[in-house]
């Protein structure tokens, strides 16, 4: 990589703060709905960091990492607004804390 | 120069709409606001040189995982409540923050590749790169994502029936 380019550190940085934002977002929140917003936020941000990195050193790696983190995201949104359904269909309310017993 | 520039803005579209999609008290506004997220991150990845993982974005995150969001918030059926909020959407107030947002992404892109050297023709990595690694030394992690893939299918699809409600016995 030569003449002017983006550094990586301030790809780095940026994949930070859209990690933190997506951690606070999920501690914060108590609709599922948000959490699962906040999972996708922090999944999405460390699929900069990765892409940034192999982009720095011109190989593909970075984005064949990416795509894993594609499928990761898909099925965990998958699975997870399934959840929410038989949340919604049991609780009438999409709010964790009405789910937080574990009684079988 | 350009792309710095570029970079900034896009980097600062992408925080800026994070930090608002998780404040927002309504889901569907937050939607809006994740698409943006997504879409200045896209818009990074295609200045940093992997115009291959740009185009995944918009069409895997942007478009088919938002529209498992959008019909799952569909599905919860919020009756009255929602048709006030459906008719509180089409309101400018609602839209135009987002809309400008997006629009400058739109600029972004267009002047990027109005220049006759794209910013973004330098440590490019092209799609028949990705695809000679992907299906090379990375054959396994093909495999592994569609076993996850299909353990993902598996589960929703056992998640979302309704039977799960109403008493194991039938």
């Amino acid at each position: 990589m030569d003449g002017v380019n983006i550094p990586l550190d301030h790809v780095l940085l940026l994949s930070a703060l859209l990690f933190i934002c997506g951690l606070l977002g999920l501690m914060m929140r108590r609709n599922i709905i948000f959490i699962l917003v906040s999972l996708e936020v922090m999944l999405n941000s460390s699929a900069v960091a990765f892409v940034a990195a192999g982009a720095r050193w011109g190989q593909a790696d970075g984005q064949i990492v990416f795509m894993m983190i594609l499928a990761v995201a898909a099925a965990e949104v998958a699975v997870g607004l399934g959840l929410v359904l038989q949340i919604q269909r049991r609780f009438k309310s999409l709010d964790m804390d009405d789910a937080n017993r574990m009684q079988g | 120069m350009l792309e710095l520039i570029l970079f900034y803005m896009a980097s600062t579209i992408a925080l800026v709409s994070t930090i608002l999609a998780l404040t927002r008290a309504n889901a569907t506004h937050a939607l809006i606001y994740l698409i943006l997220s997504l879409l200045a991150v896209a818009v990074i990845f295609y200045l940093i040189g992997a115009p291959f993982a740009a185009a995944l974005e918009v069409v895997i995150y942007a478009g088919a995982i938002m529209v498992l969001f959008i019909f799952v918030i569909m599905m919860l059926n919020l009756g009255e409540k929602g048709d006030r909020r459906e008719k509180q959407l089409l309101k400018p107030k609602v839209w135009i923050v987002p809309e400008i947002l997006a629009l400058i992404i739109k600029f972004e892109l267009v002047l990027d590749l109005s220049q006759s050297t794209p910013a973004t023709t330098q440590g490019l990595v092209t799609s028949k790169q990705v695809g000679l690694t992907l299906f090379g030394p990375y054959v396994l992690a093909v495999e592994i994502a569609s076993m996850l893939l299909l353990a993902g299918l598996v589960g929703a699809y056992h998640l979302g029936r309704r039977y799960l409600e109403e008493g194991r016995e039938k």
